[in-house]
């Protein structure tokens, strides 16, 4: 049946159709709705799960792909990371059933935190990786990548960027879910147990096998040639293939080459393609991989040919490409005489709207609980992956650094050992402590560290959608479990003081804060408040006729609800959740209500 | 039939409903359909665009610049701020009520919309309405996502059948919500059928 998808939900459909029998990730844009997906259509008999983090979700699904079974692995970019010491070790044992591992990249970033190209690290762990060009072209894909990795036992990368994530289409979606059938697991220890000897073997084999996937995916379907005009030719990969297209529909004559397996590199494919050609340019988002695989191959081959790109200065390094931005340098490239339409500089200035807390965040309180707990004392505050990175922002301006999931705790840590006379905050939210907090606090103890960890607790994965986690007590096969305790794992940690509170109440947030700040070694504060758009509050607050329109409610909390109007402040009702926040700051007690 | 058509505001007005609605139509109209839509971060009172393009020769998940047919603008600055999408013979459909930035008692810009709907007065080609009083009328700002999709309909320009768009509403809407929306819908098709006759 036709249907109207994001390309996430049709990575998912392949998926389905190609048979997956288990399906495991982590919630990271732009990757997220591949596993919601899985969970909406009829799925019986797939194992489905968001699981702690991408290590752990990959490493389940080995298994399954040890025993024959077809296993998709999701994630985002930086994921990918986590998930690297399984997949460098995986790519010298292999697998039996097919794995795909799915590692959605971000040009930008929109919602990341680097730049970096799955493709490298397809190169760098010697497994193939496919790269789909449209929510169509990923339908096909991810099932040709199961079909790959089953024929060369290996595990194979699918990276989609945002643009193929959230880009819309319409796919031929299985009306049925038939799940593979498998052997089941064999032991055999020779294969299955990475040792030394193994590896130095199974690297020899890798190489060999790479030069054959190099020339079978030489006459991969997607890997594509166009147009007969060829002393000026143009590589693409992804999305700017789709730019470059854009443009070039006008000039059909143009060669226009894809490469949808950047690696193993199809060599035979492209040496053929590149007869007569005189200069190539590639267009390609994040790394120069292509521009550099041309470049090797030139070499090798002692090719008479210009390659043109990122390394040429011909392409930005930086940022995504558009049909704009492709446009202009093919016109420049091909000495084409059309004209470059400027943008229109002549626009009144714009209104800023960047991203805040929402109003009644139950972050905001605990950030402006801590900043007034800790007034006048010398702080460091390490935040961490998630909504309440936000608490960077004026006013709260709570979050000194920001490095990757779990960072906050460890670097609080190291703060603490550096400088005994400040006091060092860790913020971490519940699913991100799951993810890769715990490990910290233990270094933390262990260690001999004088930190504060504060667990934001609003008992779901925000930022992402949503998405249950460890705490929750339900999961994605829809049963309700036994949701596991923040306070029991500090508990067994073996943490000084471990204490929950709820943030919206101010004065016994500060006193508890100031209290835990005083006694040496780790702490933890829980603050526990359920996000504001998971459930809806029909409470609003109200401004009384007592308001002296100080603005302090404005300046202290930022809080997106409150206006400041000529005689008095007005709370936005469509926004204010009742979270009372501004009633326990002002001055002379002008706001009350919370009433439904 | 090949046709872009840029749907933008702030997150919360219902651009998204708006966007599916017409492709869904479009594609009840046999047509090819391919969009891309703000997800994340930017959704929270952050600027939203929805990049609808009908046809077969359309490459590009988003609208190239001055390609744009229609501009379905939620808000008088966003409307500018995606103005370069519009061709030049395009046309801009501008609901002409403000939304103030979340930020905007912090950070004070004045921002008020005037001199964005100037501005669209003096350069571009558009169809005004006024959201908050045609929704006032309507019962509730919630209406103002099928308005201006019924202001687009009329002028002609949506280039998908009244008809078509009225059965996605009804299959896209709660069914208590159909009759209602139907009206907004009707209501917003006779400014853009008037606007367009003058």
């Amino acid at each position: 049946m036709k249907e109207y998808v994001m390309g996430n939900a049709a990575i998912a459909l392949g998926a389905l159709k190609a048979g997956v029998n288990i399906a495991c990730g982590y919630p990271g844009t732009p990757s997220s709705e591949i596993i919601e997906t899985l969970s909406k259509y009829p799925h019986e008999g797939l194992h489905l799960e968001w699981s702690v983090n991408e290590k752990a979700a990959l490493e389940v699904a080995s298994a399954a792909a040890y025993s024959g079974a077809r296993a998709l692995v999701t994630m985002k970019q930086v994921g990918l990371n986590v998930a690297s010491d399984p997949l460098m070790s995986l790519a010298y044992v292999g697998v039996e059933g097919g794995l795909v591992v799915v590692s959605a990249d971000d040009p930008g970033p929109i919602s990341s935190q680097t730049e970096q190209d799955t493709r490298r690290f397809a190169d760098f762990a010697r497994i193939p990786v496919f790269d789909p060009s449209s929510p169509e072209e990923a339908f096909e894909m991810i099932q040709d990548a199961f079909e790959y990795s089953e024929k060369y036992k290996t595990p194979v990368l699918f990276r989609p960027t945002t643009r193929i994530d959230h880009g819309y289409a319409s796919i031929d979606a299985p009306d049925s879910y038939i799940p593979k059938s498998f052997e089941g697991f064999k032991k055999d220890a020779g294969r299955f147990v990475i040792f030394p000897r193994l590896s130095y073997k199974n690297h020899g084999l890798i190489e060999e096998r790479n030069v054959k996937i190099g020339e079978d995916l030489s006459s991969y379907r997607f890997n594509t040639c166009e147009g007969s005009s060829f002393k000026k030719a143009v590589l693409a990969s992804g999305v700017s293939y789709m730019y470059a297209k854009e443009f070039l529909k006008d000039h059909p004559d143009i060669r226009l080459i894809k490469v949808a397996t950047a690696y193993p590199f199809p060599e035979s494919f492209m040496l053929d393609k590149l007869k007569g050609v005189e200069t190539i340019i590639c267009l390609e988002e994040l790394s120069p991989y292509l521009e550099e695989q041309l470049l090797k191959l030139a070499g090798k081959h002692a090719l008479d040919i210009k390659v043109l790109g990122k390394i040429s200065g011909h392409v930005p390094h930086m940022g995504e490409l558009s049909t704009d931005i492709v446009k202009t340098i093919l016109i420049k490239y091909l000495d084409l005489k059309e004209d470059i339409t400027p943008e229109d500089d002549s626009l009144p200035k714009l209104p800023q709207r960047p991203p805040v807390l929402c109003a009644g965040c139950p972050h905001r309180a605990s950030f402006y609980a801590v900043k007034k707990a800790m007034e006048g004392k010398k702080t460091y505050y390490c935040g961490d992956i998630g909504c309440y990175t936000l608490g960077n922002a004026m006013p709260l301006d709570m979050v000194d650094t920001c490095l990757c999931m779990g960072a906050g705790v460890t670097m609080a840590q190291g703060f603490s050992h550096i400088d005994d006379k400040g006091k060092a905050f860790a913020f971490i939210g519940d699913s991100t402590f799951f993810a890769s907090g715990i490990t910290g606090v233990v270094n933390a103890i262990i260690n001999e560290a004088d930190i504060t960890v504060c667990i934001l607790d609003n008992s779901t994965t925000a930022m992402t959608g949503h998405q249950p986690h460890p705490g929750t007590g339900r999961n994605m096969m829809g049963h309700v479990v036994n949701a596991v305790s923040i306070e029991k794992i500090l508990e067994g940690i073996g943490l000084e003081k471990i204490v929950t509170i709820d943030p919206l109440d101010l004065k016994k947030a500060i006193d508890t804060i100031r209290e835990c700040a005083d006694i040496k070694g780790v702490k933890a504060i829980i603050f526990k408040s359920v996000c504001i758009a998971l459930e809806r509050s029909d409470k609003k607050c109200e401004v009384s006729d007592k308001c002296i329109n100080c603005g302090k409610c404005i300046r202290e909390t930022g809080c997106p609800a409150l206006i400041q109007s000529e005689n008095h402040v007005t709370i936005d009702r469509s926004l204010c959740s009742g979270c009372t926040l501004c009633a326990q700051v002002c001055p002379v007690n002008a706001i009350g209500g919370a009433n439904e | 039939m090949n046709k872009d058509i840029l749907i933008c505001g702030v997150g919360g007005q219902g651009t998204v409903l708006a966007s599916r609605i017409i492709a869904a139509a479009a594609m009840a109209e046999g047509s090819t359909v391919h969009s891309a839509e703000t997800i994340g971060m930017a959704q929270r009172g952050g600027p939203v665009t929805s990049h609808v393009r009908i046809g077969d020769e359309a490459y590009s998940p988003l609208i190239p610049n001055k390609k744009a047919d229609l501009i379905i603008g939620f808000e008088p600055s966003e409307v500018v701020r995606n103005i370069n999408y519009l061709s030049r013979d395009g046309i801009a459909v501008v609901n002409t009520s403000p939304v103030k930035p979340v930020t905007e008692s912090l950070l004070k810009s004045g921002y008020d919309g005037t001199e964005m709907v100037s501005y669209l007065k003096e350069n571009v080609n558009c169809i005004f309405v006024d959201g908050n009083t045609e929704c006032e009328k309507l019962g509730s700002v919630k209406f103002l996502n099928i308005l201006l999709l019924g202001v687009a309909a009329g002028s002609g320009k949506l280039g998908i059948k009244k008809e078509t768009i009225l059965e996605e509403i009804k299959k896209r809407v709660k069914e208590k919500f159909v009759d209602a929306n139907t009206k907004a819908f009707l209501t917003g098709y006779e400014i853009g059928d008037a606007k367009e006759k003058r």
